[in-house]
């Protein structure tokens, strides 16, 4: 089983960020991919969890086809992939809480009724505390936010995790805590991990097998 | 160029802000001396107060910070000398700063030259000499003269970053204020912009690198300033600091690097408003015993200055 994308293609206008990519993410490995600012790792990042839609190319998911993109994918295939963005004040909604941050997948999913139950199991592997969860994003620090980010993304315990520069803005001690909180849940649930980073000694040292840009003919292990 | 005998100091700076429920101490009793030349880096977790330290010595705290102590550069002192005498004589002229993120910091609708013509003019330069020196800044600040008529969002991330230094250098201060120069570049565009500062220090700058990349400041810095809880808890020459930390914090956040144990501290640094009365680090120590319930102070330890009841190797 794995996240797959086959021949993606994508352009901006006339400016071609992918030339058929073809990228696959397997369940139960960290895969790592590095590569210079602006090459296009954030692009197939959007592409691999749905959220943009290519000029060409497929993307499948536990060997099912999507046939569609954004809310058009079914929910069943689009919340087996999570994702963790570079800035987590651009990903959040400044109105809510921490706590309703976090348990918004589980409410858009129908899954609200025994949300606050699971609350703690979300939030104490981050390390987040109570006092925390009733502030708002601008009452907290850029590594607690991501902290919560982090939580959110693994709400509905998704098949497949992509963490897009999850660490870049963080210090040294928040980065190793949210790395080690991804490897635990990568082992306990056997889920796969796409590990994006322009930071080849992190990845060093947080994935199984590291492709660096550009890819070619990619092969894994 | 000669710098030699211009200095930064910085006295006992300590600034509160005061909120109708609590009171925030961003900055304690700060105090360390910066000459030109030298490359002094302040690093911290997110939330420890360097950027509000920054901020002080420019002048941009908000209307409600109470600041005491004292920061003279040259013999000006930037916290008595009013908003007149900084705007005139200090920021751009006598510090320069250098930006978070250049992209945001450049105006989008134009040219780096019209930018970098409009600051030399709001310096002083006369209207025929403009061209020349917007062409001299971007030279020393290393940005090829073919990238002067492209507007920001034709420049990668490390040719916007140089950008934003020329127009730093607009001013020939000769002290730079770097905070946060790296957020969001890659490690090449980290390296090569730490190598450029340590150039315009070799040149002759004085340099306060404001980061949370420690492997950044270990490029380029000649001393580290280490900032916990809104005090300095350790000042060391760079090597010694990086091989052989003295306070418990600084080994903790080391460990933490990914090419070293990889091994995050326990639980969150202290709220600024809710400070502990004796050492702020206590609760999340290793060594921590009933004397840590009084603070203590920087005191000399090897070739820098710890504040702990019970630094490592000494």
């Amino acid at each position: 089983m794995a996240l797959t994308a086959h021949q993606i293609t994508v352009r901006y206008g006339r400016h071609q960020v992918l030339d058929r990519v073809d990228f696959t993410v397997p369940e139960a490995t960290t895969i790592g991919l590095a590569g210079p600012s602006g090459c296009g790792k954030s692009t197939l990042a959007r592409v691999l969890a749905l959220l943009h839609k290519p000029s060409s190319g497929t993307v499948s998911i536990g060997g099912h086809h999507t046939p569609g993109w954004r809310h058009r994918a079914p929910r069943q295939l689009r919340t087996r992939v999570a994702i963790v963005f570079q800035q987590p004040r651009l990903a959040v909604d400044p109105r809510l809480r921490l706590r309703d941050i976090i348990l918004e997948p589980l409410h858009a999913t129908g899954l609200g009724a025994d949300a606050s139950a699971r609350l703690p199991a979300l939030t104490g592997p981050v390390g987040l505390t109570a006092e925390l969860l009733d502030r708002r994003p601008h009452e907290v620090s850029d590594g607690q936010l991501q902290r919560a980010c982090l939580a959110r993304a693994l709400a509905l315990q998704p098949r497949y995790l992509i963490c897009d520069e999850m660490t870049t803005m963080l210090d040294a001690s928040t980065q190793a805590h949210l790395v080690a909180v991804v490897q635990e849940y990568q082992q306990r649930t056997g889920a796969g991990v796409l590990a994006i980073s322009h930071d080849p000694v992190l990845l060093d040292r947080w994935a199984d097998a590291t492709l660096t840009w550009p890819l070619t003919g990619v092969a894994l292990p | 160029m000669s710098h030699s005998f211009r200095v930064l100091r910085v006295d006992q700076l300590s600034v509160r802000f005061r909120l109708p429920d609590a009171t925030v101490a961003a900055v304690t009793d700060v105090t360390f001396s910066l000459p030109a030349g030298e490359c002094l880096a302040l690093v911290g977790e997110s939330g420890c107060g360097k950027s509000v330290l920054a901020s002080a010595l420019l002048g941009l705290l908000p209307g409600n910070a109470e600041i005491r102590g004292g920061a003279l550069l040259d013999e000006v002192d930037l916290l008595s000398c009013g908003e007149k005498v900084l705007a005139r004589s200090i920021r751009g002229r006598r510090v320069g700063l250098v930006p978070q993120s250049p992209a945001a910091h450049l105006t989008p609708v134009r040219t780096v030259r019209a930018q970098l013509e409009e600051t030399t003019h709001v310096l002083g330069t006369a209207r025929p000499d403009r061209r020349a020196a917007a062409r001299r800044y971007a030279d020393r600040a290393h940005l090829d003269a073919s990238h002067l008529n492209r507007y920001p969002h034709q420049l990668s991330g490390g040719l916007a970053q140089r950008a934003a230094t020329a127009l730093a250098l607009a001013g020939e201060p000769w002290l730079l204020l770097a905070d946060e120069p790296t957020t969001g570049l890659d490690r090449r565009l980290v390296d090569a912009t730490m190598d450029e500062l340590a150039r315009l220090r070799d040149n002759g700058h004085g340099i306060l690198l404001i980061t949370h990349d420690l492997a950044a400041a270990r490029r380029v810095a000649d001393r580290v300033a280490v900032m916990y809880a809104s005090r300095i808890v350790e000042i060391a020459p760079t090597a010694q600091l990086f091989d052989s930390p003295r306070h418990p914090y600084t080994a903790a956040l080391l460990d933490a690097l990914p090419d070293r144990r990889f091994r995050p501290l326990p639980g969150f640094p202290p709220e600024l408003s809710r400070l502990p009365d004796g050492c702020a680090f206590a609760p999340r120590c290793s060594r921590t015993d009933p004397d840590c319930a009084l603070l203590p102070k920087l005191a000399p330890v090897g070739d820098g200055d710890v504040a702990c009841h019970h630094p490592l190797g000494g």
